[in-house]
């Protein structure tokens, strides 16, 4: 069964990352950051399963930095918002060269 | 069993993260992911990660995806239906890297198992006896305040630091 979650792991990993680039609304893009960071996790759980509890404790990591990460980029999304009165990344320019 | 679950976990996580990629409307799009995560805590359980499943179901399904409903909802963006989805170019891109990532990704599993490393792999007998001395809350809480206490700590202080930065962040300048 480890072959067959890493496979799912990896298929989860690639819609995020798909997702991150097909989209241009900051909230979606943040979803699949969060799909990716729970395909992570599943390889972390699957591997865990055989090689003793330490994957489960650095999921328990991921998972606490995952929402640190959803509180304050969801901040910068809504400050950006009042800006612009729009959450499409193309606004997002100011660091850009 | 396990298998014949582990397989209709697996195609509900992948069409809700299709679901998630290509819904126009936000709000389904997140729907679609409370899907995913919880598709993926029943793998969790599949494979004795009962503690780790919980918690995906209470914080990520519960809390920080609400969170995100939230920030939608006051953005009032569940009716914004202007197209969000990249064409032309960008869409060519998408395409493009991640296809060169899922054929690298894919590179990496063929043969994986006749690989000597897997044949050696160690079966979830260890596990399975961890699990019976001390339960899985007892497995996973042991090693976190002994030998990830310094990490456990720092943890604390990001999720602070971050609670402090999202309130500076969002509030109205006054």
């Amino acid at each position: 069964m480890l072959v067959e979650a890493l496979v799912l792991s990896a298929i989860l990993f690639v819609i995020g990352t798909f997702g991150v680039l097909l989209r241009k609304n900051a909230i979606i893009i943040f979803l699949c950051i969060e799909l990716q960071l729970n395909a992570v996790n599943l390889s972390f759980v699957a591997f865990s399963r055989f090689l003793g509890i330490d994957g489960q404790l650095f999921v328990f990591f991921v998972m606490t930095v995952a929402a640190a990460e959803a509180a304050v980029g969801l901040a910068i999304i809504i400050s950006v918002f009042r800006h612009y009165e729009a959450v499409n990344v193309n606004n997002f320019n100011l660091l850009k060269w | 069993m396990v298998d014949v679950l582990f397989f209709v976990f697996a195609a509900m996580a992948v069409g809700g993260a299709f679901g998630v990629v290509l819904q126009k409307n936000p709000v389904a799009s997140l729907l679609f992911m409370v899907g995913t995560l919880g598709a993926i805590a029943g793998i969790f359980v599949l494979f004795e990660a009962h503690f780790l499943a919980a918690v995906q179901v209470i914080v990520y399904a519960g809390a920080i995806m609400v969170l995100f409903l939230f920030v939608i909802m006051l953005l009032n963006l569940g009716h914004d239906y202007r197209a969000d989805i990249r064409s032309g170019i960008g869409a060519f891109l998408a395409f493009a890297v991640s296809g060169a990532f899922a054929g690298l990704l894919a590179r990496q599993f063929r043969g994986a198992e006749e690989n000597p490393l897997y044949q050696r792999f160690p079966g979830p007998e260890g596990m399975d006896a961890l699990l019976a001395e001390q339960g899985i809350v007892g497995a996973i809480a042991r090693p976190l305040y002994t030998d990830y206490v310094v990490a456990f700590e720092l943890v604390a202080i990001l999720l602070l630091v971050a609670l402090v930065g999202a309130v500076a962040l969002a509030k109205r300048r006054v």
